[in-house]
């Protein structure tokens, strides 16, 4: 997924997209994700590297994620 | 490397529409424990879902309502009102502490005599009693509440024909200022339907007439509303002695003192807005003391308090099933309990916590019961953190009528959990069971049979 180049995030959450002028709040492992996804990772990269750092299971984070994508995509912050 | 705690990723909107009207962190503060029990081990141990309820919560309730009103007026007593919670063990509960029975139906009349409370001690209200009914009651010296003018001509010829005086109260209803009016059950005072039946008795010299009744609503928010009824009861009450120069014996307000639930639709949270029991003591109280009654002949305060009592006692321990992203963008989460055993989410925002700890962050939600109908909704709108599959929760303020409306439907009902005071949880319902729900099934012969 990509995240529209201009789109701020900061270190605590806030997000800002200067192109409608919304903000948004996104909690730490949200922000790692935007972060992996603005540095071009793969949904797969971003499971692997999300199971390999937290307690959790890659299914678990695969449907996380397909959802997470949703709400970035529904608020126009990927391309 | 010890790996870190995951949370589900979440991303919310800080400019789309109205915040949250209940966003608060405490709203959402998990609770982890109930008594120092942890939440995760009753659900391992019990299953989920699970109703708990805190015998120190209960006992600490009924205590401090005794205090508060006997401190205020010289004869208060309290029956516990059966229909609100009537799990056996927690009747006892209020029974240990000085509670009287009060009850509606044949049902919980039985209940009560079976706990152990003397037919003296068992006040009889409802409007569906039948002539065994009203014979067993009779026999057992209970006062009997009468709803309407059948119930008071039947018991007139059941006195005849037992050849004894019932001990009788009538029910009163009234206007309060509060709306709706509670007009169904009972004789309206306004109208002089109270003193129709007051005469009535008075001039069969069948029934003895001891007490008076009233009920004025349920959850109710005003407390002065208690003011004028018991302004209205004192005055039949005191009406009666000087037409008959009988002494009434006790004045029972019923019950109906909000509990800290929060109204479907309220702005504000029911801890922030629900009176304090003192409160409704103190109309009710202030009123009949000041009511002109001599001192030797001041009515015994009966109390059937409910709600307020035990609300806050009962928790229901559940799990997350699934999440949903609803067409709107609201998430949506599934839980493994619904409006089935939690009827009161149809009047309550009920409050729900995370049993686990989370980060700050909140997704606006809606909570889904398991049920396969549409009118499953636990919370129409509610911030939660990001809970996943598995995920606990508490919801809170579900001691009150949860448990006794509970519907068996498509699934069996689950187990209710009493922590003693030693912080030591015991089985007092066990989890429905198959053959429960079954046993009282009957197949017919040429049914018996099928071949698919
Ligand atoms: C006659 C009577 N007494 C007492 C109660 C208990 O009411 P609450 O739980 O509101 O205190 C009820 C409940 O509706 C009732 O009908």
């Amino acid at each position: 997924m990509k995240i529209k180049n201009n789109i701020a995030l900061s270190d605590s959450g806030f997000l800002f997209n200067p192109s409608t002028g919304d903000s948004y709040s996104v909690n730490p492992i949200g922000q790692e994700i935007i972060r992996l996804f603005q540095e071009h990772k793969t949904m797969d990269d971003v499971v692997k590297l999300i199971t390999k750092e937290y307690r959790i299971d890659k299914d678990t984070v695969e449907k996380d994620l397909y959802d997470f994508q949703n709400m970035l995509q529904s608020y126009k912050l990927s391309e | 490397m010890e790996k870190k705690q995951y949370e589900r990723p979440i991303i919310k909107s800080l400019n789309a529409g109205l915040m949250n009207k209940f966003g608060t962190r405490t709203e959402y503060a998990p609770m982890t424990h109930i008594d120092n029990v942890a939440v995760k081990d009753l659900i391992r141990e019990f299953g989920s879902p699970l109703f708990v309820l805190s015998e120190r919560k209960i006992r600490d309730n009924f205590k401090t309502a005794k205090r508060i009103f006997e401190t205020r007026y010289p004869k208060v007593q309290f029956a516990w009102s059966y229909k609100t919670n009537y799990i056996n063990a927690i009747c006892n509960i209020f029974h240990q502490e000085g509670s009287w029975a009060e009850v509606v139906s044949r049902f919980e009349y039985e209940k009560a005599l079976k706990n152990g409370v003397p037919g003296k001690k068992i006040l009889f209200n409802g409007p569906d009693k039948t002539d065994d009914d009203l014979r067993t009651a009779i026999k057992n010296d209970s006062p009997i509440h009468i709803d309407h003018l059948d119930e008071l001509y039947r018991l007139i010829e059941l006195a005849t024909e037992l050849k004894t005086k019932p001990r009788v109260a009538i029910r009163v209803n009234m206007d309060t200022g509060v709306y709706p009016m509670w007009d169904r059950f009972g004789f309206n005072y306004e109208n002089g339907q109270a003193w129709d039946a007051i005469n009535k008795i008075m001039a069969t010299d069948k029934l003895n007439l001891i007490g008076l009744h009233c009920h004025i609503g349920t959850y109710m928010l005003v407390p002065s509303a208690y003011g004028v009824a018991a302004n209205k009861m004192a005055d039949l009450a005191l009406g009666v002695k000087k037409r008959y120069n009988k002494v009434i014996s006790y004045i029972d307000m019923g019950g109906g003192f909000a509990s800290k639930n929060t109204l479907k639709g309220s702005m504000q949270l029911g801890v922030d807005y629900v009176p304090e029991i003192n409160q409704y003591a103190e109309a009710i109280c202030s009123t009949l003391l000041n009511a002109g009654f001599d001192k030797d002949e001041l009515p015994y305060l009966y109390l059937e308090t409910g709600r307020a009592l035990i609300d806050d006692a009962g928790f229901l321990l559940g799990s997350v099933i699934s999440n949903k992203r609803l067409s709107d963008g609201r998430r949506a989460t599934i839980m493994d309990f619904g409006v089935n055993i939690l009827f009161t989410a149809f009047w309550y925002d009920h409050k729900v916590s995370p049993a686990q700890e989370f980060g700050m962050h909140t997704e606006d939600s809606v909570i889904y019961g398991p049920l396969c109908m549409n009118i499953d909704v636990v919370r129409e709108n509610i911030s939660l953190p990001p809970l996943k599959a598995g995920d606990q929760v508490v919801v809170h303020y579900v001691g009150a009528y949860n448990i006794t409306q509970s519907m068996q439907f498509i699934a069996l009902r689950p187990a209710v959990v009493l922590i003693d005071l030693s912080g030591k949880p015991h089985v007092i319902k066990q989890k429905e069971s198959l053959k429960d729900v079954e046993n009282n099934e009957v197949m017919p012969d040429y049914l018996k049979k099928i071949k698919l």
